[in-house]
């Protein structure tokens, strides 16, 4: 068994054995296998970073083996330098996540951490696969164990969310769907997205798929417009599924265009690239604006979230190598704060079940270490050099201004908006004099909450003060991805 | 050239205020547990300064002695497409310098807050952040290229907003620390886009690879226009400047800053940070040697923020901020002599001004103190007799600050007049007025603030509302007024010395000797104003004995006699004056409107527009009508769709004999 699979399966199978075997009078092995299925998952993910070739653009650790032969369908799977590092951030979010979840969660223990499990197994699924519609098939299956999370343990509106959530993204991925049966047919019976790669394509033909794939990917990134599923869906899912959605889902789509649209469609994606960054700075500016009067934390990050993505597709549409790198590094970035944001407001809720920014007020001073930790993801959010958040931003920025000096500038904006939204969010939520007996009666964060809060903390600051090994991984293969947008493809 | 450097030891320079201010940081707060106490908190950071300050001194000393320079990367922060960033120091006379007044007088400030600060619970991490500064600014100034030069940039940035919210429950400094933050992320927006513009066009980070191809970029044109590249890139990075150095109007921020502790009021928003915009703008001169444009808007924002915020001195107060607008005339003078090309005066004036403005920070807090927390200088007078060794600091700082001959601040401030006197700008008859202008004023204030304070009758039992000021309230007894502790004397005392020499002993390198040399780039056929100015210099001694003959010394002299009149010997005469320009007053007193405007439009029209963005945009168009919209769609056509299938045998016989109707009538008559 490679070990790509063994990255994929590893927590599909714990996952499934805690469904099948768990109860929750058994809630504390239930946890404990599951912690300890998810820190195996994570390990497994580790050789692929030591075992990666630098300086090539190839797919790596790559296996093979039929699937549906029928219709040439293939277990085919493979990381470059672009996939890499959402294997290792999937596998890391999720031992943060059971961690999130410990005490939390009391009700069928054993189907919350087995859907967590199963989940990433299949987002790891996604970013391995290079046949098409294994990937396609991965990609839908994420939706069914986010569903269930949002639906089970989800606030008291959960089912308008899960079905907001499931057919939004579903609607989207049909298209995709048609697209990928399309270059299945003109490649002359073939799922491999390397085939595709070259596969010449008439102007037309290219602006269909562009948008069939866009359909797919702006709803799941998510972009604006399509973007008002994900403040409502923010706010009913359980702390666990916030984070896991933020930190890694919306990769998915954002990801897409790197695997997808751009490769397989240059010239339409090159000709069309001036509405993405149309809508990308709208994302930045507009949903900026919109954070700013948000009342509920969890709005508040979710579309702070919206805006951190426009940076994403801003990067990746202005065809540089500072752009895309500062993108996929934005994405990962994203991974950590959002997720430790959504970790963050978690802590709260489970203190004093409210997601109100006015229900709080001066919590420092029940809660200094909580706070601590609190300044920094707060800081990352806004993007302070020598924490994660700045590195994808300033590489953007930089890139934005190389294109084009009023794209940066329309960018560079979000040093004042995310300041502007996340600063006073901070103020109203953590300083200031006690604001009542709720936040009175508050407890400092335990050694689990310590714990969880420390892992992400390190990693934000890890790639804050050294981005190298991030960039380096993927150096080779943007570069190459760049090359190839620039060809035409056009027959 | 660079064997009496070494990296690992300059490394030393920074690094040792930041483990002394993670130390204390996590240790010695609730964070790690309060594992060390005070005196272990304030022994570990002090040493850390103490040791970034003696290596300060040794790196100054071989600079300046033995012509040593360093420039080295530390480690590639990352790579992209062949673009390098990397972490690295530069060493040079302009570098060394800076080092060693950052950590003087981080230096001193720290053993002040031994004193300032001894009651307050948050004793540890006060000084866990005020190393963290230390090491941010460290990094600042010490940094070999633009990313790291960034990097200190927002690091002091954060440490200010912590520091300025510091007193976490006091509403005023909660939204003063967020109002610093976000005026400088302002300034901010602009130097990221001024230093993204370098690397698109130059494809660097690194200030000497940078400044290399400063002449290919002067001449290009900015894309689609017929404006110069680099004066675009000069505007961008200064409006940074604008932002970190308050200068007018993003000036906004640092009164409000005074809602902090007073010994960070000395260090960061006088002495240090808030000079970090005029250090930038000297290490770029290369660049902005070639805009004219660039230079002269640089000096009338100067010229503007020096005399009007002085302006606004005058009828202030509360101690500190006297002191604080005092600090941005004081910027604007450097900001003005940037603009006259006289960087290598900018800088010496920052250096005399870190002196004696720390000095006249840490005396009005230890007047604050002596009086039992009260800030208001209208219930203070005649303290000369309780504090003698604030009152006489107090008095040389004063007298440095309006540029009596001979004491430090003369040296530095005579020389910006000078270099504007020369500027053929067009916006140099402005800044002639502005600077000269601001001379007059800036005894008057600092006078009066000193009579207020110092002298005439004492009046600190007759405070109507004591108790409200710098401080969390304590003892209700109205005690005499008592002198500071030694931890807060001695700190003065050691201020007060180069406050008073300083410009005396350094004029002639500095200004006109080797020592920025390398670091400081004047094009002297353009801008020929430090060559006249060297002409006409001849000592020291000499400068002080003519400037008597020179219209600044009268001027000064003026606005000292003055404000004797008016706040000694005829106390009633400011309240009749003030009544007769109530206008101008009222203009003042809301300094000039600016707060007002940006609260009530830019805040609140951001606000009503992200309101209307999220109600209108979001909530009715995209959700209300094309999301939810869709659905209703679907549902009112399966609605239609549903009816049809009612389950009534007779509806369907209908329409089976009304489909086979139309598809007979089509195929029979109409094929």
């Amino acid at each position: 068994m490679g070990l790509l699979s063994l990255a994929i399966w590893t927590p599909i199978v714990f996952g499934v054995v805690l469904l099948a075997l768990g109860r929750d009078d058994q809630a504390r092995a239930v946890r404990w296998v599951a912690l300890i299925g998810a820190i195996a998952s994570f390990l497994v993910t580790l050789p692929l970073y030591s075992g990666f070739k630098l300086g090539t653009a190839a797919m790596q650790f790559v296996e093979k083996s039929p699937w549906i032969e029928r219709f040439n369908v293939n277990y085919h799977l493979g990381v470059d330098g672009i996939s890499l590092w959402f294997v290792l951030l999937t596998a890391f979010i999720n031992v943060v996540v059971v961690i999130a979840g410990w005490e939390v969660i009391t009700r069928r223990v054993n189907q919350y951490m087995g859907a967590f499990l199963i989940l990433s197994g299949l987002m790891i699924g996604v970013f391995c696969a290079i046949d098409g519609m294994l990937l396609y098939v991965f990609f839908e299956a994420t939706l069914i164990p986010m569903y269930l999370i949002i639906g089970i343990w989800g606030g008291p509106n959960k089912i308008y969310a899960a079905f907001k959530f499931f057919l939004y993204t579903l609607l989207g991925s049909l298209f995709m769907l048609i697209a990928l049966i399309f270059l299945y047919t003109k490649s002359g019976g073939s799922f491999d997205i390397a085939l595709w790669h070259t596969l010449p394509l008439a102007g037309t033909t290219q602006t269909l798929i562009f948008f069939a794939f866009l359909a797919a990917f702006a709803v799941k990134v998510p972009m604006w417009p399509v973007h008002t599923w994900l403040p409502d869906v923010h706010v009913e899912a359980p702390t666990g599924g916030s984070a896991v959605l933020a930190a890694i889902m919306l990769k998915l789509g954002a990801y897409g265009f790197l695997r997808f649209s751009l490769p397989i469609a240059p010239d339409a994606a090159r000709e069309w690239a001036w509405l993405m960054i149309t809508l990308s700075v709208i994302a930045v500016v507009y949903v900026g604006l919109v954070a700013l009067v948000q009342k509920d934390m969890k709005k508040l990050v979710a579309y702070s979230s919206v805006a951190h993505m426009g940076f994403v597709t801003l990067g990746f549409f202005i065809f540089n190598d500072l752009g895309v790198s500062g993108g996929i590094v934005q994405m990962i970035a994203h991974g950590f704060v959002s997720a430790a944001m959504f970790l963050s407001i978690g802590v709260l809720y489970d203190r004093v079940h409210s997601r109100e920014i006015a229900s709080y007020g001066g919590v420092v001073n029940t809660m200094p270490k909580f706070a601590a930790f609190a300044l920094l993801f707060s800081m990352a959010n806004c993007g302070l050099p020598g924490t994660a958040g700045f590195v994808g931003e300033w590489m953007v920025i930089l890139g934005a201004v190389k294109a084009n000096f009023w794209l940066g500038f329309a960018a560079a904006s979000a040093l004042i908006f995310g300041a502007a939204y996340t600063l006073w969010m901070f103020k109203r939520v953590y300083l200031g004099p006690v604001a009542n007996d709720d936040v009175k009666a508050l407890v400092d964060i335990n050694g689990r909450e310590f714990l969880m809060l420390s892992l992400l903390a390190a990693a934000v600051l890890y790639m804050g003060i050294y981005p190298k090994p991030f960039t380096d991984v993927m150096d080779t293969s943007v570069a190459e991805l760049l090359k190839h947008v620039a060809l035409s493809k056009l027959n | 050239m660079s064997q009496t450097l070494s990296a690992s030891t300059l490394l030393i320079v920074p690094m040792a205020p930041l483990l002394g201010a993670v130390l204390a940081g996590i240790l010695g707060t609730k964070f790690g547990g309060n594992w060390i106490g005070r005196r272990m908190s304030h022994t570990l950071t002090i040493l850390g300064v103490l040791v970034s300050f003696v290596i300060s001194a040794l790196t100054l000393k071989s600079v300046a002695v033995d012509g040593a320079r360093f420039s080295e990367t530390l480690y590639t922060w990352m790579v992209v497409g062949g673009l390098k960033m990397e972490i690295g120091f530069l060493v040079d006379g302009l570098t060394a310098m800076m080092m060693c007044v950052v950590t003087f007088v981080s230096l001193m400030v720290h053993i002040y807050t031994i004193g300032y600060m001894e009651e307050d619970e948050g004793y540890n991490r006060f000084f866990a952040y005020i190393s963290l500064f230390t090491f941010s600014m460290l990094m600042l100034v010490m940094s070999n290229n633009m990313l790291q030069l960034f990097f200190g940039w927002e690091a002091v940035g954060l440490v200010s907003y912590l520091l300025i919210g510091f007193w976490f429950n006091k509403p005023t400094a909660i939204f003063a620390n967020m109002k610093a933050f976000l005026v400088n992320r302002v300034g901010d927006f602009g130097f990221i886009l001024g230093i993204g513009l370098i690397v698109a066009y130059s494809g660097t980070l690194n200030y000497t690879e940078a400044f290399a191809k400063a002449d290919e970029l002067a001449k290009l044109s900015f894309p689609g226009t017929d404006w110069m590249l680099i004066t675009v890139i000069c505007i961008c990075l200064f409006i940074g400047a604008m932002g970190k150095s308050a200068q007018f109007p993003l000036h906004v921020w640092l009164p409000d800053s005074m809602e902090g502790p007073t010994p960070i009021s000395a260090l960061i928003h006088a002495a240090t940070m808030v000079t970090a915009g005029i250090f930038m703008v000297a290490r770029m001169s290369p660049l902005f040697e070639l805009s004219e444009a660039a230079l002269n808007f640089i000096m009338v924002i100067g010229a503007i923020t020096a005399l009007f915020m002085g302006f606004l001195g005058i009828i202030q107060n509360d101690i500190k901020r006297v002191v604080a607008y005092s600090t941005l005339s004081q910027l604007g003078y450097m900001t003005v002599a940037l603009g006259a090309s006289a960087y290598s005066v900018a800088v010496f004036h920052l250096m005399t001004h870190a002196f004696f403005k720390a000095l006249l920070f840490l005396a009005a807090g230890s007047v604050i103190m002596g009086v039992h927390h009260n800030q208001d200088i209208r219930w203070m007078g005649g303290l000369r007799k309780y504090m003698p060794i604030t009152w006489v600091t107090s008095l040389l700082g004063s007298l440095a600050l309006i540029g009596t001959p001979l004491f430090a601040g003369f040296y530095s401030k005579d020389s910006i007049i000078e270099a504007v006197l020369e500027s053929h700008l067009p916006g140099a008859g402005f800044a002639k007025f502005a600077v000269l202008a601001g001379v007059f004023v800036t005894a008057f204030y600092s006078f009066r603030m000193y009579f207020l304070v110092f002298h005439g009758k004492e009046r600190f039992d007759q405070n109507p509302d004591a108790h409200h000021g710098d401080h969390h309230g304590h003892s209700d007894e109205h005690h005499e007024p008592h002198e500071s502790p030694w931890v807060v004397t001695v700190p003065l005392i050691l201020l007060a010395i180069p406050s008073v020499v300083i410009g005396f002993m350094t004029i002639q390198p500095l200004l006109y000797g080797e020592f920025f040399k390398g670091a400081i780039f004047v094009d002297a056929l353009k801008h020929p104003a430090m060559e006249e100015l060297g002409k006409a210099f001849h000592g020291p001694v000499q400068m002080a004995l003519h400037s008597l003959t020179t219209l600044p010394f009268w001027l000064a002299l003026a606005g000292v006699a003055t404000s004797y009149y008016m706040y000694l010997v005829n106390p009633a005469l400011p309240a009749a004056i003030k009544s007769r320009v109530m206008p101008i007053y009222t203009l003042l007193e809301n300094k000039y409107y600016l707060d007002w405007i940006n609260e009530n439009i830019l805040a609140r029209g951001a606000r009503a527009l992200g309101t209307g963005l999220w109600k209108g945009g979001d909530q009715f168009l995209i959700d209300g009508t094309l999301v939810n919209g869709s659905w209703k769609v679907v549902a009112w056509c399966s609605g239609l769709a549903r009816r049809v299938q009612s389950g009534y045998l007779y509806h369907y016989a209908l329409a089976m004999i009304l489909g086979v109707f139309v598809l007979m009538t089509y195929f029979v008559w109409l094929k």
